[in-house]
């Protein structure tokens, strides 16, 4: 048994057939084979570096959002404390301005009142001076001809009339 | 290559209790030392040839005892070795063959017949006369007939060489279409239909998920890309992948169909030397050819002293050689150790002559089955990888 005396027409079809299925599989099934798969794992990797990417511009979208949301809210607490501010600057001005004009109104009436004081008293002065000429004349009239009873009346007379 | 170590130690492990235990269950027969020098075979590839001419002798021993009884190595030997007919079942005249073409490349030119002339002689003693030639076949081989035949009736002259028995007639150049060229051929086309479909599945089903054989065969192509090709080969793989899947595929059906008993498996292709020679040459020429400046100078200038250089330059023009017979040798001798084990578990029924002993010879004959069944998964694997490992070895940029 020549085992390992390798027979010559097994070498040459075995050198034609393996070198064929080589030439032949090389060809028409592993370049197509290897190719294909070859781009769907380079497929696959893409998809995954997309997601990955799309994760990383959610979460920096959403840390955008928490930074504007957080500015936003910032600055609506601005913006409220001004209005506070605001407000207390123009209530205080509207008080102030109040008394100032209250004040003003109370010395134009005192003003005012003092002038219709002053008036009605020439008045009074007047309406007085003219009385007391009236009652002057009637006393003199009626006194006139009594000469101690004229002085009796002109004392009693101005005893009556008080002068402010 | 750590793996690989332990599936092969697991396996010749294996193999040497199964043969031990052979060995001693066949202690008492008379056929002991044919068992012996068979179930030994696969214990040590490398003292194959040793081994080998051990079995020549045993079978010639044997050869005469043919009347005695049951002659178990040339039964196993012609089993294992190439054939010019295909028995589909039965035996010699009473089964169904499958009479493979005869194609000689005699001294006058091409002859060509059916291997139904020789009418299932294997001794010699049956003529057939062609183109003025006359040839005839002795254990599967043809050789030019003598004119007459000898006192056995033979027309083939012996001479005991070496211990053996040896045909000493001259042969023509022998290119039949034997019962392993038939089963490669057939390899190759179920290969080649296969894979064909697999690539037209990928191309209809662009960048989608695997389906069918498709998604059977993708774990096995990327393990020979991922497991076998990138680490060894690096970044230069892709140009080293269309021969190793061929060389895994072609080595991993053929072992598996050698497994299967019954047409159209049975023919022991990856179990003989003249095909893994031929996968072996190709490693060696690929890494012949693609070795690069570093590899022939790490040959022919080894990184040693002075001194040892007129040692080591031999020793690694030597290793450029060892590689691809190992390989060769490693392929063929598994295989066939496989073979032989699993015959010899069952024609421990016939040796014993009992069918009592059936169930534990069926027993462990679907064991070792199942073990082969692995092994030519491994075997495919391990030729693989080792040639990537050379070819890796051959093209590597300086370290």
């Amino acid at each position: 048994m020549d085992l390992l005396v390798p027979e010559i027409g097994l070498l040459v079809w075995n050198t034609i057939a393996f070198l064929l299925l080589v030439f032949l599989l090389g060809k028409f099934a592993w370049k197509p084979i290897m190719n294909a798969i070859h781009e769907r794992e380079q497929s696959i990797d893409d998809a995954l570096n997309k997601a990955e990417l799309a994760k990383q511009e959610m979460a920096r979208l959403t840390s955008q959002n928490q930074d504007l949301m957080q500015q936003a809210r910032a600055e609506r607490d601005e913006i409220l404390k001004e209005a506070k501010t605001l407000k207390d600057s123009i209530l205080n001005e509207a008080k102030k301005q109040a008394q100032v004009e209250g004040a003003k109104l109370i010395e134009k009436a005192k003003i005012e009142i003092e002038n219709q004081k002053k008036v009605a008293l020439a008045e009074v002065k007047g309406q007085v001076s003219t009385l007391s000429l009236e009652i002057a004349e009637r006393v003199l009239r009626n006194q006139l001809d009594d000469k101690a009873k004229q002085e009796v009346l002109v004392a009693d007379l101005l005893k009556g009339v008080e002068l402010n | 290559m750590d793996f690989n170590q332990v599936f092969m130690s697991k396996v010749v492990k294996v193999i040497v209790v199964f043969t031990l235990l052979t060995a001693f269950l066949s202690i008492k027969n008379n056929t002991f030392a044919q068992v012996d020098s068979v179930a030994s075979l696969p214990v040590d590839t490398a003292v194959a040839p040793t081994q080998e001419a051990g079995a020549v002798v045993n079978h010639s021993e044997a050869h005469e005892e043919k009347e005695k009884g049951f002659d178990i190595t040339s039964f196993i030997f012609h089993h294992i070795s190439d054939s010019h007919y295909f028995t589909l079942f039965g035996h010699g005249d009473h089964g169904f063959h499958l009479h493979l073409p005869i194609i000689l490349w005699t001294n006058s030119g091409l002859v060509t017949f059916s291997s139904s002339d020789f009418k299932f002689n294997d001794d010699g003693t049956q003529v057939v006369e062609k183109n003025g030639q006359r040839f005839a076949m002795a254990h599967n081989k043809i050789y030019y007939a003598n004119a007459t035949a000898n006192e056995h009736g033979a027309f083939v002259s012996h001479e005991v060489k070496d211990g053996a028995e040896v045909v000493t007639n001259a042969r023509p150049l022998d290119f039949s279409i034997t019962k392993n060229v038939f089963s490669m051929l057939l390899s190759v086309i179920i290969l080649v239909i296969v894979f064909t479909i697999v690539a037209s599945s990928y191309k209809k089903r662009q960048g989608k998920s695997p389906k069918g054989m498709q998604s059977f065969l993708e774990p096995i192509i990327l393990f020979v890309r991922d497991d076998i090709a990138r680490p060894n080969l690096g970044h230069k793989y892709a140009a080293f992948m269309p021969y190793l899947l061929s060389v895994f595929f072609f080595i991993w059906l053929n072992n598996i169909l050698g497994l299967v008993p019954f047409f159209p498996g049975g023919a022991n292709v990856t179990g003989n030397i003249a095909l893994t020679v031929v996968l072996a040459a190709c490693t060696f020429l690929i890494i012949t050819f693609k070795g690069n400046k570093y590899y022939w100078g790490h040959i022919l200038n080894p990184p040693v002293p002075w001194w040892l250089k007129p040692l080591m330059i031999p020793v690694e023009i030597f290793g450029i050689f060892t590689k691809p017979i190992a390989l060769a040798i490693r392929l063929f001798a598994n295989i066939t150790a496989g073979h032989i084990l699993v015959m010899s578990l069952l024609c421990l029924i016939f040796i014993f002559n009992s069918l009592w002993i059936a169930p534990a010879s069926i027993f462990f004959a679907v064991f070792i089955g199942l073990i082969e069944f692995l092994v030519a998964f491994i075997q495919a694997f391990i030729f693989t990888i080792l040639s990537a490992l050379f070819i890796g070895m051959a093209v590597e940029e300086h370290h």
